[in-house]
């Protein structure tokens, strides 16, 4: 147990080890509604089959615009009634030995990974002949997921450029991603494509996240006033005190 | 009305409890900005009881069930991420008010004679609190939660002979699991709570039997009108409520700012790896224990390993936050308030600040042999303050105290 301990307090020295890749901005508005309705659509059909959202209820989308009945014809695929829960039918078991680790569950998985990581990791898979699938990714490398949008997207390979570090040893390092097959929307709608997934991914991660804001913005106004009450209630009583 | 009061004096002190602590309470009346903090922490307090009690009633201590409870929460019970943020943001504020307070005792010299048992009371609530958001950070059952359990939990085991034993008897198992939930949530939700608010009464007894300090650090009650109520002396009730009103209405400006606007504050007051739920197969890359354990944190990672044995560190953070209870009889300075200590003292309370802050953001960081070094150097700034006490107080200057409180 003491060995564990002593471990336990090295580990944060190999932190940071990935945080280099530079990710790109995430277009999430949650005020959008539009956009999150396409991306609710790209989340039930791409997402919502190897991945689960199991502390999400569908009918939750009511929130962005869609009737309970818009919600059972378009969304409902997996699932009976609208207020169940956005769960799957593969056992985590199975994934595991398919994928090699269980998709994880996408509920809150902004709130982890944050949205400019997972904005930028749907953009980033690359032809890699050295991996199971056939796939990598540039922000999640060795990932086991393979490019589920391939055909959206189309295929990227990998263009390397040799570098030397300090000590003169020469390293290929990625360079860049070029399209080698195109797919069937152009890399700008695709960009927009996940930009509208994020954004539902973000938005699931907290749906009450617009009525925060909302009421915090009433919340402060009432205590600026309050304050105004309070300053001259002080100071009335205070008058008398010297 | 008045039978009715005179009824219930006659079966209970009704008047005299509210005369003898609010009406009749003779407060120091040059109270400046750092007194606000005391009635702030009584505030959060008992937001942090009621929002908990709402939470404790949807909320599953079952690690099958806990994280999806908290998210349960948080999505389908009306309201429950207003409770669940108004706890969670509580919980930091709680710390900062208490730090914030501890320090005003720090420089007006509040935990000197007479004062003493007031301060051990006030230490006896910072370690309970501590206790208290250890246990009640393992609830929400994240990564985060699990393996900073785990962590602190191991602490225990460094100690020699029997710390083995000792950190089987809190986990209740040989990892963290389903059984330490269960019995976390028990220490979090009535255990703590219960010895925390009777700790809370003493303080205030104790307080409104000495009466307060004063940003002077003169004892008001020795000079009396004819009336027999300290001269420098007003009755908290109007005065100190309605000015208390308004640092309330400024504190709460702030906190729902945070709650409303950035309720993860940057992920300082809720981690993003505890989005993801425990998995005792998957150690964190960087585990970091939340901001108000980062300074004792930064101390034990600090101390080397020493004979095979990370006791040495263990001791060293122990030592850190026990230290707090000596303070009254270290400090030998004949004034208490700052104002009238020399620079002995202002060089060593500056010393003690940077060093605490330094230490706070260090124990956040990853480990790499420059922090080491600055945690280390820090560290010695922190113990120095204390351990040199005695020394830097008896040989400082001073400058005379007034007789009566002055308004600055």
């Amino acid at each position: 147990m003491k060995k564990y301990l002593f471990l336990l307090l090295a580990f944060p020295c190999v932190a940071f080890a990935s945080a280099s890749v530079h990710l790109d901005k995430a277009p999430v508005n949650v005020n959008d509604k539009e956009s999150l309705q396409r991306g609710a659509a790209v989340f039930v059909n791409y997402c919502l089959n190897c991945h689960s959202a199991n502390y999400m209820r569908y009918n939750r989308m009511e929130d962005l615009g869609l009737s309970e009945q818009q919600i059972k014809d378009s969304l409902l695929y997996a699932a009976d009634k609208p207020g169940e829960l956005m769960t799957i039918s593969m056992r985590p078991k199975d994934a595991k030995e398919w994928f090699g680790a269980a998709p994880p569950d996408l509920t809150v998985i902004t709130r982890s990974r944050g949205a400019d990581w997972v904005y930028t990791y749907l953009r980033s898979f690359y032809r890699d002949a050295t991996r199971p699938t056939g796939w990598n990714n540039v922000v999640f490398d060795k990932v086991g997921m393979p490019h589920v949008m391939q055909e959206l997207q189309g295929h990227l390979g990998a263009v390397h450029r040799t570098e030397k570090d300090a000590e003169g040893k020469e390293h290929h390092v990625l360079d860049r991603l070029e399209l080698v097959k195109p797919g069937k929307i152009t890399q700008a709608e695709y960009d927009a494509l996940v930009g509208d997934l994020v954004n539902y991914l973000n938005w699931m991660g907290e749906p009450s996240q617009g009525q925060r804001k909302t009421i915090g913005l009433l919340v402060i106004l009432f205590l600026g006033l309050f304050y105004i009450a309070a300053f001259y209630l002080k100071r009335e009583f205070w008058k008398d005190v010297h | 009305m008045q039978k009715l009061l005179t009824w219930v004096d006659e079966r209970f002190p009704l008047t005299a409890t509210y005369k003898a602590h609010l009406a009749e309470y003779y407060a120091p009346k040059n109270f400046n900005f750092w007194y606000f903090f005391g009635s702030l922490a009584l505030l959060v307090l008992v937001l942090q009881i009621v929002t908990g009690i709402f939470l404790t009633i949807h909320y599953k201590p079952d690690a099958a069930m806990a994280f999806a409870s908290v998210e349960y929460i948080m999505r389908d019970v009306d309201w429950g991420w207003l409770m669940r943020y108004l706890h969670s943001t509580g919980a930091s504020a709680f710390f900062i008010v208490v730090y914030l307070h501890m320090f005003r005792g720090l420089i007006y010299g509040s935990h000197r004679q007479p004062r003493e048992l007031l301060w051990i009371f006030g230490v006896l609530i910072y370690l309970v609190l501590m206790g208290e958001a250890f246990f009640g950070y393992l609830l929400p059952w994240g990564q985060m939660s699990y393996w900073g359990a785990q962590v602190i939990v191991n602490l225990f085991a460094a100690v020699p002979f029997i710390g083995e034993d000792l950190s089987l008897w809190i986990r209740g198992d040989y990892v963290v699991s389903d059984a330490t939930l269960n019995r976390f949530f028990a220490f979090h939700v009535i255990a703590f709570p219960l010895v925390l608010l009777g700790l809370v009464a003493a303080h205030l007894v104790a307080l409104h039997e000495v009466g307060s300090n004063n940003p002077d650090g003169i004892e008001i009650k020795k000079l009396k009108g004819a009336d027999g109520h300290p001269l420098d002396g007003i009755p908290f009730h109007p005065y100190y409520t309605v000015k208390d009103v308004l640092g309330v209405v400024v504190f709460l400006i702030v906190f729902c700012a945070i709650l409303f606007f950035a309720p993860e504050m940057g992920g300082y007051f809720i981690e993003a790896n505890n989005f993801i739920p425990a998995d005792p197969y998957k150690t964190p890359e960087h585990i970091a224990p939340v901001w108000y354990f980062t300074p004792y944190y930064a101390i034990l990672r600090a101390v080397p390993p020493m004979f095979g044995s990370q006791f040495p560190g263990v001791a060293a953070m122990g030592i850190a936050v026990l230290i707090f209870f000596a303070l009254p009889w270290l400090d030998k300075s004949p004034v208490k308030s700052v104002r009238y200590r020399g620079p002995k003292f202002k060089i060593a309370l500056a010393v003690f600040v940077v060093s605490f802050i330094a230490l706070g953001i260090l124990g956040v960081l990853p480990v790499t042999p420059l922090y080491t070094w600055l945690s280390r150097l820090f560290s010695v700034g922190f113990f120095a303050f204390f351990f040199l006490m005695p020394w830097y107080t008896r040989n400082d200057t001073y400058k005379a105290v007034p007789e009566r409180v002055t308004d600055k």
